[in-house]
């Protein structure tokens, strides 16, 4: 496949985010084969080199993600894309990631788990691998698509967000975005916002751990900077047991994205100010929701909705204000709960948090069974 | 080097490793370390580089200092890319990032310093401890035999694998200039005496003593092809363990890649 023109096109999500990977500059992709995302490792291994990117294939997750970040000191753009149970191998370099502010993307394109589970079915359980999979404290910055257009699209804000604030950030996707065609619009380059990561000036020498996102040199330039997964000063010197400096570098880790929630956060909402009930979702499950809010209008009930973009940061102030007005919120995810709880934690009590939960099989939540939960929950306040 | 004092206990083989490679790369004619990038995992000899070098150097997670120095190598073929690390960061955690690596022929340099034994943690058992051996986890004594990984280094592929001890400073160094100069994967294992947690378990207080055992127990390659494993037992077989030229991994990806790079032009 050639480089695609912009306008209409017909593609598969997976397809989609590894050509938004290309659009947004990414130049080096290292993997590991898994379904349901091999078809991205598949596209980019195709098209990078064609743009004088690198793409190897490595002999697991942690190598792979390994490559990419050793790729992001040389100042490329890099990516590696998995699944849960490659997500889980990866934890402790979305660590090193997180502590070495290595800007870098990582999808998790969803399948039914724990453990090998139903490797080709639907989940949506790793939400909160997502957001605490690695040990210690950071902030995540996750991004879930819900259709083959924000494949692309979410794929390209996932690099902007990484080399702006130096940090990894997730694509969790889910196997049922992924793997389904629709119509896509590849815009034309002007209209496609890329942004690059902060280079330093030459006598510049703190590249770590600063109030504003620091400078990031690349190695081979001259700076001889120190990365190091240990906790360090702003100069990457090692201070393994100096409170203070734990508490400064580990702190600037989580203050660089919590100070920029505002920013980061990304949501699509319906009627938040007008309805009885409200329905919190994200991905796969967030599409049946458009007909279910239809379908209760036609029994004129007026529900209402979030639709998560950014799982992480978690768009509180929406879903806050969405509990003001509603009696009830219902949460529909493909696992046992897990939004759920952070949901209930920004609703506050305000209103009732009622959990939609359907597992296996990669069977989707539907239309009808949301406006049954719509109709119930009505029921239960008259 | 930075104006820092290393952190290396007294005797530790590590200041020969420094010396030798420093010395090494010297007379190659580098006045400086600006064509070299280090990546280390974690472990003892993981913090050879970092931050001590005055270079670029990636202090990376225990034992994925292969695949991070891959990453860099593959966008920046310039540079060299040069890994330090311990038995138990690269033939333990990481030994398949090591075999793959060999298997590539990935063209990076890897120092791997064997003292037999984790040393930062404390003394536990590694793969290289000598059969029989009291450490921190095997208090009745090691009860798995060590790996042979030079000889396995050698054999998944590596335009380069040799092995000396901190004894033979001076092969150990030109050992380095090969590995610098030579295309292709380059590995060394430089035996190295850690009087702190592992001497004074096998009854050697000081480095002398582990050096002359070391000196007492090395054979060279070539003396050894017909001798018995029951011979080989307790010895420490030095030499180059394999030194030819072949294709790299970046020889036959461009091979691979000429049909896309015909397309670059017309992208």
């Amino acid at each position: 496949m050639a480089k695609p023109k912009a306008g209409t096109h017909f593609w598969q999500g997976n397809e989609a985010c590894a050509e938004g990977a290309v659009a947004a500059g990414c130049r080096f992709f290292a993997g590991y084969p898994i379904t349901p995302a091999s078809e991205i490792f598949e596209h980019v291994a195709l098209r990078l080199p064609q743009k004088g990117g690198i793409v190897v294939q490595m002999e697991d997750e942690m190598a792979a993600l390994g490559a990419v970040i050793g790729a992001s000191w040389t100042g490329a753009k890099a990516m590696t894309a998995t699944s849960g149970p490659g997500f889980s191998l990866m934890q402790e370099l979305v660590g090193y990631a997180f502590m070495t502010e290595t800007p870098c993307v990582v999808v998790d394109i969803q399948r039914a788990g724990p453990s090998t589970g139903q490797a080709t079915k639907c989940g949506q359980g790793d939400v909160m691998q997502a957001r605490w999979g690695t040990h210690g404290d950071y902030s995540a910055v996750v991004l879930a698509p819900n259709s083959v257009q924000e494949m692309f699209d979410l794929t390209i804000q996932a690099f902007n967000l990484a080399e702006t604030y130096r940090t990894p950030v997730v694509l969790l996707a889910d196997e049922t975005v992924a793997h389904m065609r629709e119509r896509i619009v590849f815009p034309p380059p002007e209209q496609m916002v890329i942004a690059k990561r902060k280079k330093p000036n030459s006598t510049e020498r703190q590249f770590f751990g600063l109030k504003e996102v620091a400078p990031m040199p690349s190695v081979g330039e001259g700076f001889n900077v120190a990365v190091t997964g240990s906790t360090h000063d702003e100069y990457g010197h090692r201070f393994t047991a100096d409170p203070l400096v734990h508490k400064r570098i580990v702190g600037s880790l989580v203050e660089k994205i919590r100070s920029n929630t505002e920013k980061i956060v990304d949501f699509e909402s319906y009627s938040i100010n007008d309805c009885e009930v409200g329905i919190v979702s994200f991905g796969c499950t967030s599409r049946a929701v458009y007909e279910a809010v239809e379908l209760a209008e036609e029994k004129k009930i007026k529900a209402g909705f979030v639709r998560l973009k950014t799982v992480w940061p978690f768009p509180e102030k929406i879903v806050h204000l969405m509990a003001q007005k509603t009696h009830t919120i219902i949460v529909p995810e493909m696992n046992l709960g897990e939004i759920l709880y952070e949901v209930q934690r920004t609703v506050q009590g305000a209103a009732k948090v009622v959990p939609l939960n359907k597992i296996g099989g990669g069977e989707m939540i539907t239309p009808e069974e949301l406006l049954a939960e719509i109709v119930r929950s009505v029921k239960r306040v008259d | 080097m930075r104006d820092l004092t290393l952190p290396f206990c007294a005797g530790c083989g590590c200041f020969t490793v420094i010396n030798c490679f420093l010395r090494a790369i010297h007379e190659l004619g580098h006045k400086d370390l600006r064509k070299f990038i280090f990546c280390s995992g974690i472990g003892c000899a993981a913090w050879i580089p970092s931050p001590y070098f005055e270079a670029d150097s990636i202090h990376t997670a225990h034992g994925r200092s292969i695949p991070v120095a891959t990453g860099v190598k593959l966008m920046r073929p310039d540079l060299n890319v040069v890994v330090f690390g311990g038995d138990g960061d690269l033939a333990a955690i990481g030994l398949s990032h090591l075999i793959h690596a060999a298997r590539r022929n990935m063209d990076i340099m890897v120092v791997m310093v064997n003292n037999m034994i984790y040393g930062m943690t404390g003394g536990q058992v590694a793969p290289t401890t000598p059969l029989g051996v009291k450490t921190t986890t095997t208090p009745y004594g090691s009860f798995e035999p060590p790996l042979d990984t030079t000889r396995l280094v050698a054999t998944a592929g590596a335009s380069y694998a040799a092995r000396w001890t901190t004894v033979y400073f001076k092969q150990l160094k030109e050992a380095m200039k090969t590995a610098v100069t030579t295309s292709g994967f380059t590995f060394i294992e430089a035996v190295s005496p850690c009087p702190t947690t592992f001497g004074r378990r096998i009854g050697l207080k000081g480095a002398s003593e582990m050096l002359q055992w070391f000196k007492q127990n090395s054979l060279p390659l070539m003396q050894t092809e017909k001798m018995t494993e029951k011979e080989l037992a307790d010895k420490i077989v030095v030499g180059e363990f394999a030194y030819r030229r072949k294709p790299t991994f970046t020889d036959h990806l461009h091979e691979a890649l000429k049909e896309a790079e015909i397309t670059v032009k017309e992208n």
